[in-house]
């Protein structure tokens, strides 16, 4: 089997290479939104601390 | 007994012990998956009737197996944490459930694509799509529930009763194909004789199956240490571990 018969998928090549583009968009996907959930969680983290030290030092002043 | 279950199910200790798993589940998943789509796609035979379409078996019934898969475990830990109030419990619910539609959406759309070549549509009302498309809909609906209540411990309460009610519509998905008169062929695995398969497409199937299975640990874990930092961003260990980051 050479590689231009391989894609061509005896006929069914949108069929079989859409759903593989799909499946692999989805799982992509999968990955990279939790990862950017957890950098804007813990930026906003960040912020309120950064916040309440700020309010802290004005109560103190 | 109950003291250990409390102190091991603190989502403290879940986030320390949760960061290595990732990294294994992860590499496993990427290692059965690559060997399992190289066996699926260049040493699985061609199939007598389908050709080479039944080529998006590999990926279309390892998400279907994962969507009601990842139901079952939304739904549980949701019972869980509405019972003994175990909160990492709803934290592993609420992180399920986006991963959860994503299978139930590749297991739709590669069933589509499938359906098309094959039966001659795109899409029919058939048992088994509609109650996949409604397993589709669960999750939407405990997402959309989830985002809707401000108050955590309601949203969680709302949300895993739906999951709970939702059960229901799994019994139905897998009998679906015996049930109803359905376009969708029946079981070739998971059935108690011998699956009716050449063994050279099961192996890339299973290897498939598990290597999904492997990849829904390791996102799962990921998201609910998200949830984890978010809903306890008022807490100390949570403000420490930030401040070290």
């Amino acid at each position: 089997m050479n590689w231009s018969e391989f894609f061509h998928m005896g006929g069914y090549a949108f069929f079989v290479w859409t759903s593989y583009a799909i499946t692999f968009a989805v799982m992509l996907a999968n990955i990279i939104l939790p990862i950017v959930q957890r950098k804007k969680v813990i930026a906003r983290i960040k912020r309120s601390i950064k916040r309440e030290q700020i309010e802290q030092n004005r109560e103190s002043t | 007994m109950w003291h250990w279950i409390q102190r091991f199910s603190s989502p403290k200790h879940f986030y320390g012990m949760s960061a290595p798993l990732i990294k294994w589940f992860s590499v496993s998943a990427l290692l059965l998956g690559v060997y399992g789509l190289y066996l699926g796609l260049f040493v699985a035979p061609t199939d007598y009737q389908q050709g080479e379409s039944y080529r998006i078996i590999f990926i279309h019934v390892p998400a279907a197996w994962m969507s009601m898969f990842v139901y079952m475990v939304m739904a549980v830990s949701s019972g869980i944490g509405i019972i003994w109030q175990i909160r990492l419990a709803d934290m592993v619910a609420a992180a399920s459930a986006p991963i959860g539609a994503s299978f139930a959406f590749v297991a739709l759309v590669t069933g589509s694509l499938w359906g098309k070549p094959m039966w001659g549509a795109y899409w029919v009302w058939d048992a088994r799509l509609t109650s996949e498309l409604i397993l589709l809909f669960l999750y939407l609906g405990y997402m959309a529930l989830q985002s809707a209540i401000e108050d955590q411990r309601s949203a969680d309460k709302a949300s895993g009763l739906l999951a709970i009610v939702g059960v229901v519509n799994i019994p139905i998905i897998h009998y679906s194909v015996e049930w109803w008169n359905t376009l969708h062929q029946g079981a070739t695995v998971t059935k108690f004789d011998k699956p009716s398969m050449h063994i050279d497409m099961l192996i890339p199937l299973l290897l498939m199956a598990v290597a999904f299975k492997l990849f829904y640990a390791a996102l799962v874990l990921v998201r609910t240490r998200n949830e984890a930092l978010y809903r306890d961003r008022n807490r100390r260990w949570v403000r420490e571990l930030v401040e070290r980051l």
